[in-house]
């Protein structure tokens, strides 16, 4: 199961290097990377993240959505890393990498993770402003992006 | 069984876990949401939006009207932001 949730940064080039290492079979390599904005959602300049989360049920979630994603796609890896703590404005907060013969199936997957790495596991992010911290909102379009996966 | 709190449901209950003993007459989420909102003010501050709220049992959502029963860890939290 690779999903790691950490305090520390992580290297994209070295973890993608990580995970192709030695493989001959992988066409296609997509990388989505969630970076923190130094806007607050009202606009504010942003001067940090905090991220929190369900120790425990966070990489259970996280591992879930992993199964049902190489369940639908032919993979051949992935990759969710995914930071905790205080993250600082230009600082990348995720990293989702799918790996794959060919690119549809990755291109697919990597969206598919991280929308529903958005409405299902357990993070919870508050923003430190000026005017103090303030706990993110959830978005309706959020949910809508994860709906669209749903199998009728 | 534990009960888990995050996020701004933490700030408000004003900690983040505690072990309770649910009371006959609490089965589902829903009615335990209800108890904790009589338990004083800061749980029903905390679940004054409780349609809002979610939770998870053993480490899976659930829905509100899932049964409380044979849980041993019931968490409650906003709509998650992560990503």
């Amino acid at each position: 199961m690779a999903v790691r949730v950490q305090e520390r940064p992580f290297d994209l080039g070295a973890e993608v290097a990580a995970l192709t290492v030695g493989r001959t079979d992988v066409g296609a390599i997509v990388t989505f990377s969630g970076v923190c904005r130094d806007r607050a959602d009202s606009g504010a300049q942003l001067a940090a993240l905090t991220l929190e989360h369900y120790p425990g049920m966070t990489e259970e979630e996280l591992g879930r959505i992993e199964a049902e994603a190489r369940a639908r796609w032919p993979l051949a890896d992935v990759l969710v890393v995914h930071r905790v703590g205080r993250i600082m404005p230009g600082e990348m907060i995720v990293l989702v990498v799918t790996i794959s013969a060919h690119r549809k199936a990755a291109f697919e997957a990597a969206e598919f993770l991280m929308d529903y790495l958005k409405t299902s596991a357990p993070f919870w992010k508050s923003e430190e402003t000026a005017d103090g911290t303030n706990w993110v909102a959830a978005k309706g379009s959020d949910d809508d992006a994860a709906d669209r996966w749903k199998r009728g | 069984m534990k009960l888990k709190y995050f996020a701004w449901v933490r700030e408000r209950v004003g900690r983040s876990e505690e072990e309770a003993e649910l009371p006959a007459g609490v089965s589902t989420v829903a009615e335990l949401i209800g108890w904790l909102k009589q338990r004083g003010p800061e749980y029903a501050h905390a679940f004054e939006a409780d349609a809002a709220i979610r939770a998870a049992i053993d480490r899976r959502h659930v829905r509100q009207d899932a049964p409380v029963a044979g849980a041993s860890e019931i968490a409650f939290f906003p709509p998650m932001t992560g990503g």
